[in-house]
């Protein structure tokens, strides 16, 4: 089985949003579910800027930011339907990473990572500090989105926790769709040259600073979008969502599934938000854990989670 | 002008720990090509260590001695355990595992000790110094010093002592140094053991100024790294400068523009910086190999 194969990744990850419902015993797994789509959405966005260009960002949460307080806002100071809100939002951080990323994505390794990490610092900390407007440290109500309304008067009465299930599921989808038909397009190419070797792409004509910035304002669209998923879910924003920790978060989901890989990515997500949830018996815990599980699979599983086991499972079967 | 002496002061005092950070930077990045995040849970092991070794009625001096060896131990096992056997794993990687260390060391010690914020007492007790108008706590003098005499001391380390050659030579290249006999691995253990000394001899300085507490890490990480790219990663020099101007920056933006703005600033200077010569102030251009 190849993992890279565009349909296989597809089908595999329709099968498993549409069938796991099944197994839920109650609403909290749909809630669960549907915070996994998100940060997969996100993770997504981070495939293509990692995985695919290899460059990092530490600062993506930022454009998660952007995307969540979008929705806050824009229906409040510019009359925007929620929906519209977080298209505007998609629009404002791709402009701001189109603007930011041209400067930053010359630099490299710890360079791009720390110029990426100050950004995504900017962020929050104006997000935290303009409390007039965001509300603050405290948060800010987020209006409903309203669609649920609208599939009840078409005879679809679904609860609030198996809308968003349903609905962050069909994004996360749609994003995957996308980001796998970038990888064999053209653009995927060069972004997987350059990745190899910034030398040799423009060697042979990749336009690499030109490409570096598609992935990067491609990679800032999956977490606006995110965050607006996240802010309209639960109706409620604080700058957290815009926080280093968060942009962390990102980062390692997609490294510890496998960067390289959508479906591993998502695994990362899968494992790294459903972590939480398992320990908060463990609360104490969870930072010793999370720390934990970040450097034994850096460590053990240099390619991510996803693409050591299914090159362990290959081996065997040869 | 006393208000500009007394910004300038508390600049400096802050700028001098980020110094300390930067060096500590410095020293695991010279030899291991390693950008340790967890190079602000040494100084938080520091402070935090001194303070319960104390409180359980040791003399001041001996908590602090004992919470610089025992953080020294654990950047020691930091290296052993994480850092060296993902050796030639990408950067991102490498940044996964320190921050999943610095994570982890900071979840470990809410767990052993607490999650309060914790201060011990001045060395030299805590009434202010008047300098033309503005004052400055003894305990400020002390922190300065510190950085002074640990960047003096480096120096002598890195051009006067043989072993201070040796790691100098690995940072250069790794396997040159190895077959001119240079006992790399206890190269690198020294340098971390080192490195994470002077975090945790940081902390145990500046704990009876802004206290600490387990949490407090993070930041001064991202402070120290900053300070460390502002002066040109991988030099002590500019490791010492962009430490102490970062700090002044910090207490001026602080000062005169915004209090809340004050880490903005640091950020957005350090994007300038980055932008305009990415190799920092006293960084050497580098080329790639293809």
């Amino acid at each position: 089985m190849r993992f890279s194969s565009k349909a296989t990744t597809l089908l595999i990850l329709i099968a498993v949003i549409a069938i796991a419902p099944v197994f839920f015993p109650s609403s909290y797994y749909f809630r669960v579910g549907s915070l996994i789509f998100v940060n997969g959405l996100a993770v997504t966005g981070l495939v293509v800027l990692i995985g695919y260009a290899g460059q990092i960002s530490l600062g993506h949460a930022g454009f998660a930011g952007i995307g969540a307080y979008a929705c806050a806002l824009a229906p409040v100071h510019l009359g925007l339907h929620p929906a519209l809100a977080a298209v505007f939002g998609a629009a404002l951080s791709a402009t701001i990473a189109f603007l930011v990323g041209r400067p930053i994505l010359r630099l490299k390794g710890y360079y791009l990572a720390v110029a990426s990490l100050g950004f995504g610092i900017l962020v929050s900390m104006v997000l935290s500090n303009e409390a007039r407007l965001t509300g603050g440290p405290d948060g800010m109500a987020v209006p409903e989105l309203g669609l649920r309304g609208v599939l009840r008067t078409v005879g679809v009465d679904l609860s609030n926790t198996e809308f968003w299930y349903a609905f962050s599921g069909l994004v996360l989808v749609l994003g995957a769709w996308l980001a796998l038909n970038l990888y064999h397009s053209p653009t995927g190419r060069a972004l997987r040259a350059l990745h190899g070797s910034e030398i040799a792409a423009r060697t042979v004509g990749v336009d690499v600073a030109h490409y570096k910035l598609v992935a990067f304002v491609l990679s800032a669209v999956y977490a606006s979008v995110s965050g607006s998923l996240l802010a309209l879910q639960n109706k409620f924003i604080t700058p957290d969502v815009a926080g280093f920790m968060h942009s962390i978060e990102m980062v390692t989901m997609t490294v510890l599934g496998g960067a390289g890989s959508v479906l591993g990515a998502i695994l990362g997500a899968v494992i790294l938000t459903t972590l939480p949830q398992v320990l908060t018996i463990f609360q104490e815990y969870e930072q010793l854990m999370l720390g934990l599980v970040m450097m034994l699979v850096m460590i053990f599983m240099r390619q991510g989670l996803l693409p050591s086991i299914a090159r362990s499972v290959r081996g065997r079967g040869e | 002008m006393p208000e500009l002496l007394q910004f300038l002061l508390s600049g400096i005092t802050v700028g001098a720990v980020y110094a300390l950070v930067a060096l500590g930077f410095t020293i695991i990045y010279n030899a291991s090509d390693v950008v340790n995040f967890a190079q602000g849970e040494f100084v938080m092991l520091g402070g935090m260590i001194t303070f319960f070794a104390h409180a359980a009625g040791l003399p001041l001096p001996l908590a602090a001695l004992i919470a610089i060896i025992a953080t020294a131990a654990i950047g020691v096992a930091l290296n052993k355990l994480a850092i060296e056997p993902a050796r030639g794993a990408p950067v991102v990687s490498l940044i996964i595992i320190t921050i999943g260390a610095s994570i982890f060391i900071r979840g470990a010690t809410q767990l052993i000790f607490d999650k309060q914020l914790h201060r011990f007492p001045a060395f030299s007790g805590d009434q202010p110094i008047l300098i033309g108008g503005a004052t400055i706590l003894p305990q400020s003098l002390w922190v300065i010093a510190g950085a002074l005499a640990i960047f003096f001391c480096l120096w002598l380390f890195f051009t006067r002592t043989l072993i201070g050659r040796a790691v100098l030579a690995t940072a250069n290249n790794r396997i040159a140094a190895q077959l001119v006999g240079i006992n790399t691995n206890y190269v690198m253990t020294l340098s971390f053991a080192m490195s994470a000394a002077i975090g945790a001899l940081a902390g145990v300085l500046v704990t009876p100024i802004t206290l600490t507490g387990y949490d407090v890490g993070l930041a001064l990480a991202l402070k120290g790294f900053a300070a460390a790219m502002l002066g040109g990663m991988g030099n002590p020099k500019g490791a010492l400068v962009g430490g102490l101007l970062l700090g002044v920056l910090e207490a001026m933006t602080a000062g005169y523009i915004s209090s809340q703005y004050k880490d903005a600033a640091a950020f957005v200077v350090i994007l300038a910086v980055l932008f305009a010569m990415p190799q920092g102030l006293f960084g050497r251009k580098s080329t790639d190999r293809v």
